[in-house]
């Protein structure tokens, strides 16, 4: 039951050592060799979760709450706490995460850790924003209160500084307001990307929370296809739907992907076919989270495991760029169901490695499929490095060390902050000499 | 008059107990926690009024249960904190290295006086006060490996088959007046007490999961339950395998 590994189940279970503090007074252990790396649910995708020959710093018993201000809606709390675990105390109480990831089954440290985003983006900056002030807990056994007034350079670093900077031991987080657990959620289908520009620029005037699922097989007239999904938290009702929770479980892994260019044709169709327009209340699960309905569900690419691919465009490329990617993506018969597409805003991120950055982000599956799958990733960076895009490395198992570099360009101040003591496999594998 | 179950958790911040307290607060009981260390004490204790509803109180006083003088104190502060007491859970205890007590009687009596000595004395204590009153529900956490002396485990096993022997003579005194004894038995659960085990496989169950189990016992009032279920029927083999054969056993 612990076997300790990252979402995308590509790379080996953790064979290292690990240690699990279960209070937040805990100090860190001396590593014997490889460095110490914080591990909360394994949902990030590639390896940012991971520190091979390391000690894995498993978060899970640190998931107590501290404080709630039920006024301010000011929570803090330990960073092993789940975003799920919040919520079930918080909503009934009138409050929301202020960002949110697509599952709820992240950790608090994890989501500052990978300054995670939401479809809110463009009305709320992502998670990172709504920091007040964490405590790190560095090797050398010093404790730090971070904030953007206090220490602000290491606050910066450590939002969305893949847990290199230290272990973050508890975070208060500002939630924001809501009346009950419903959205508002109108839902349109588009024919093709242009418009979906349309449609999008319109839905983020109006809507704070927007996201579009893309059709990413549909090919020539149809290509672009797919469903935007507008959002807000409802206002009173007189009555509200009932709603109750209800959770699969994939079972086994198949020996091989039930995911291929067949069962995905198909169920994309069905799914583009079926929506039904309009305006309509949703329970908040459903909106933000449909995956968590289904626990495991990363089996369903097999052993092999799978991949996924999320870049950024900035603005002046993205039009362009994105028709270019789902060209290639269509092209390829590969991909997934779960196909999204979505617009950031302007506001710079708090973090000196974030991902958000002003521009249209794209996120797919793929079924690990050795080499095919990389002959398409190396063709699709080209796109992304030639519009001068980036690639999220929450999500990310294979991009260069020179992409990275490029990508992320603050990358030498903030490695400056790098705990001595702590490291990932993504870091050393970014950590390369750029070629 | 008293509109809540009023709880008192010896050994509060073990994993099964913390996790048994945050039903118990989602239930509405008022807690009276006692615990070791004083930091993951006041940390539990933070959580818990962060869940708690206004009318609840979570109260929590710090001690050795070693020092066995103290406990009618420990009692008597929940009493005045809580305004009485309907249930005493028992949850200290140690898991000692089997081959270190084998090579000390020291050790292994200083593991029997933790495990057993000082929860009988607790469970004694709360059983007087409870039997005056009229009312109220006494749990222990004891053990499978309390089933059956092992190789393996028997300094451990021992002093939670005491205990487990101990409650049941005090169920059946206080059966006739009206308050329940719960003994619970838990197989292999990860915690930070199992640190030290390989956790694979289907035998082994989280803290949050016996949690539940405990609370439904206590709920609809029962005498003994083993946690996770299936490990009745596992203990119900290994206690009936003839002592000429168990001795040769490697468990």
């Amino acid at each position: 039951m612990n076997d300790l590994q990252s979402w995308g189940r590509l790379f080996p279970v953790h064979s290292g050592s690990v240690w699990r503090p279960d209070e937040r007074s805990s100090s860190l252990p001396h590593p014997e060799s490889g460095g110490l790396l914080a591990y909360g649910q394994g949902r990030s995708y590639g390896d940012v979760c991971l520190n091979t020959g390391g000690t894995l710093l498993h978060t899970t018993g640190l998931n107590r709450l501290i404080a709630f201000n039920r006024s301010t809606g000011i929570l803090r709390c330990e960073a092993g706490i789940t975003l799920r675990e919040i919520l079930a105390l918080t909503v009934p109480q009138g409050w929301f995460l202020a960002v949110t990831p697509g599952t709820r089954d992240v950790t608090v440290g994890g989501a500052i850790a990978n300054d995670v985003h939401g479809k809110n983006h463009h009305s709320a900056g992502s998670f990172g924003h709504h920091v007040v002030q964490m405590e790190l807990l560095r090797s050398t056994n010093e404790r730090l209160l971070l904030s953007p007034q206090q220490q602000p350079e290491l606050f910066a670093a450590t939002v969305g500084g893949l847990g290199l900077t230290g272990l973050i031991v508890w975070a208060e987080l500002q939630l924001a307001p809501i009346r009950h657990a419903f959205m508002t959620v109108e839902t349109t289908r588009f024919a093709n990307l242009d418009e979906f520009w349309l449609l999008n620029a319109q839905a983020e005037r109006l809507w704070p929370y927007t996201v579009a699922w893309i059709d990413c097989l549909a090919k020539n007239a149809h290509q672009g296809r797919g469903i935007l999904m507008a959002g807000r938290h409802a206002a009173a009702q007189d009555e509200l739907p009932a709603w109750k929770e209800q959770v699969k479980t994939m079972p086994v892994t198949p020996p091989i992907s039930l995911v291929n260019s067949l069962s995905l044709r198909a169920l994309n169709t069905l799914y583009w076919h079926r929506a039904r327009e309009g305006v309509s209340l949703s329970h908040y699960v459903p909106y933000f989270y449909p995956l968590d309905g289904i626990s495991h569900w990363n089996r369903i690419y097999g052993r092999a495991g799978f991949y996924q691919y999320q870049c950024v465009l900035p603005p002046e490329a993205m039009q362009t760029g994105i028709a270019e990617l789902l060209n290639r993506i269509a092209h390829s018969g590969e991909g997934s169901f779960l196909a999204v597409l979505k617009t950031f805003g302007q506001r710079p991120s708090a973090g000196l490695l974030s991902f958000p950055r002003p521009g249209a982000t794209l996120a797919l599956d793929f079924p690990n499929r050795g080499a095919r799958s990389l002959k398409l990733f190396r063709e699709l960076d080209a796109v992304v490095q030639h519009a001068q895009g980036a690639i999220y490395p929450a999500k990310d198992a294979r991009m260069s060390a020179t992409m990275f570099q490029q990508s992320f360009p603050q990358w030498e101040r903030f490695s400056q902050w790098v705990d001595p003591a702590f490291s990932s496999d993504f870091w050393k594998r970014v950590m390369q000499p750029a070629k | 008059m008293n509109t809540t179950q009023r709880v008192v958790l010896f050994g509060a911040t073990s994993a099964i107990a913390q996790a048994t307290a945050r039903l118990l607060v989602q239930q509405g009981c008022s807690l009276f926690l006692v615990g070791r260390n004083a930091m993951k004490l006041q940390a539990l204790v933070d959580d818990l009024r962060v869940r708690a509803a206004p009318g609840q109180r979570i109260e929590s006083m710090n001690a050795d249960l070693d020092l066995i003088d103290g406990h009618a104190h420990l009692f008597d502060a929940a009493e005045k904190n809580l305004d009485g007491i309907d249930t005493v859970f028992i949850a200290h205890g140690a898991l000692p290295d089997q081959t270190a007590c084998e090579a000390s009687v020291p050790l292994t009596l200083a593991l029997i006086h933790t495990n057993a000595l000082s929860a009988i004395a607790l469970a004694g204590e709360a059983a007087n006060r409870l039997q005056a009153q009229g009312h109220g529900l006494i749990v222990a956490i004891g053990s499978v490996a309390g089933d059956r002396g092992r190789q393996s485990n028997y300094v451990y096993g021992a002093s939670k088959g005491m205990l487990a022997l101990f409650l049941q003579g005090l169920r059946n005194r206080l059966a006739p007046h009206g308050v329940q004894v719960l003994t619970i038995k838990p197989g292999f659960v990860d915690t930070p007490m199992t640190a030290a085990f390989e956790k694979k496989g289907p035998l082994w169950a989280t803290p949050e999961h016996v949690a539940h189990g405990i609370v439904k016992a206590m709920r609809s009032r029962r005498d003994e339950v083993y946690l996770p279920w299936f490990w009745y029927w596992i203990m119900l083999v290994i206690r009936n395998i003839p002592e000429r054969v168990f001795k040769h056993m490697k468990l």
